[in-house]
């Protein structure tokens, strides 16, 4: 696979949130405003490039040669729980900004499926064959997660306003436009470069 | 605290899929098939008696500030067990369930369960939680599957029904908004219930009262 169509795959036609359905707590819990939707989409697109950093050679280069496939998921789920860490530490001392503007996202995004998904997707369900392309993997994925992230706010802030029958109010209503949303992302599966 | 009280809760009151709202990415993703529905209920109800157990009979000893870190090791670790027992007798539901098997460790219900209910509760309460919680989801799960695999492709659980059937409900887009009508649809029921209830409990209180 190269690697324009992992590109495309990561931000539409494989889109997290659209298409495998993961990472949907964050989308329909924090997507109210735009600006919290940006700030969401930010950490988790620069926490699964590290995931994607960190998991692919440790799964590759360590746990597959030792035959220790079977401990991934603690293995995953700890490197991800000390990422997230490391990363808020680091950006609190050194880019305050940008802390300020991601910080109470982070703590959430350990328990997004969408990162330890990613994780298991580059190693486990083998969707890419090298280091680079599950880089490129992560952050296109994030990108197309920020993108849906930033369109469904948008629709929300009209949508929150409509006068709906009660129990259609909150979630239920979100569901229903996400669902149009998945039919349209639906046709972006038809686009195929180079498989 | 009755038995009582933790049943319904789990199931009704509080139930995970439709009421709170929780662990939505396998909901919408496996629920194609009635068989993954059941399934994935079934995995999950496992982790969270397992888990629930085990964080309970720590609750003393883990201390507060790492309390989520060795939550999440000890799902993991009833994840990882689930997974290779999926994988060695049953690979077809391992399959099935995919990376969503893995996931489980993610799901918001099973570390909601162990942060809200199994670390300040005794052992026997929490395991009853857990398994009730884990009905909870297994029913709503099922219940999903069976209606989407009736409409989308005319089976149940695998058996041909008829020929009859609108795919839509089979694919992402019809996860979403069946998802969406279910949880209108449980919520409408649960108020005009509720309301019924409460309705019947002030009559009797009230006739208590007059016969006083």
């Amino acid at each position: 696979m190269n690697i324009l169509a992992i590109v495309v795959a990561g931000i539409l036609s494989q889109n997290f949130l659209l298409v495998k359905t993961m990472g949907i707590c964050p989308f329909l819990g924090v997507s109210k405003k735009t600006d919290a939707s940006l700030g969401m989409g930010i950490a988790v697109t620069f926490v699964m490039v590290l995931t994607c950093l960190v998991c692919y050679p440790l799964y590759v280069w360590v746990l597959v040669p030792t035959g220790l496939e079977y401990l991934e998921i603690i293995v995953f789920i700890l490197v991800i729980a000390s990422l997230v860490q490391i990363l808020e530490m680091v950006l609190k001392k050194f880019i305050p900004g940008l802390y300020s503007a991601m910080g109470i996202y982070l703590p959430l995004i350990t328990t997004n499926c969408a990162i330890l998904g990613v994780a298991e997707l580059v190693t486990v369900q083998a969707a890419v064959t090298t280091y680079l392309e599950a880089l490129v993997y992560g952050l296109a994925s994030g990108i197309g997660f920020t993108l849906v992230m930033i369109i469904m706010s948008g629709l929300r802030e009209r949508v929150d306003r409509y006068n709906l029958a009660k129990p259609l109010k909150g979630f239920p209503i979100v569901l229903i436009v996400a669902g149009f949303m998945a039919m349209a992302f639906s046709m972006f599966t038809g686009i195929n470069i180079g498989a | 605290m009755k038995i009582k009280d933790i049943a319904l809760d789990g199931v009704v009151r509080q139930n995970p899929v439709f009421r709170l709202v929780l662990g939505t990415c396998p909901t919408l993703a496996v629920t194609a098939t009635a068989l993954g529905g059941f399934s994935m209920g079934i995995a999950v109800t496992f982790v969270l008696v397992c888990s629930n157990v085990i964080i309970s009979l720590l609750r003393n000893v883990i201390p507060d500030r790492v309390r989520i870190p060795a939550f999440i090791v000890i799902i993991a670790t009833f994840v990882t067990i689930v997974k290779m027992f999926l994988e060695c007798y049953i690979p077809s539901i391992a399959q099935l369930l995919g990376a969503f098997l893995s996931l489980i460790v993610v799901n918001c219900i099973v570390l909601g369960r162990a942060e809200s209910f199994a670390s300040h509760n005794p052992v026997g309460y929490s395991a009853l939680d857990g398994l009730f919680m884990g009905l909870g989801v297994t029913g709503a799960l099922t219940f999903m599957g069976i209606v989407r695999e009736i409409l989308g492709n005319g089976s149940l659980f695998g058996a041909q029904l008829w020929s009859f059937k609108i795919t839509f409900f089979t694919t992402v887009g019809g996860s979403f908004i069946s998802y969406g009508l279910f949880i209108a649809l449980f919520n409408f029921l649960y108020n005009v219930i509720d309301r019924k209830m409460r309705h019947v409990h002030a009559n009797k209180a009230l006739s208590k009262e007059v016969q006083a």
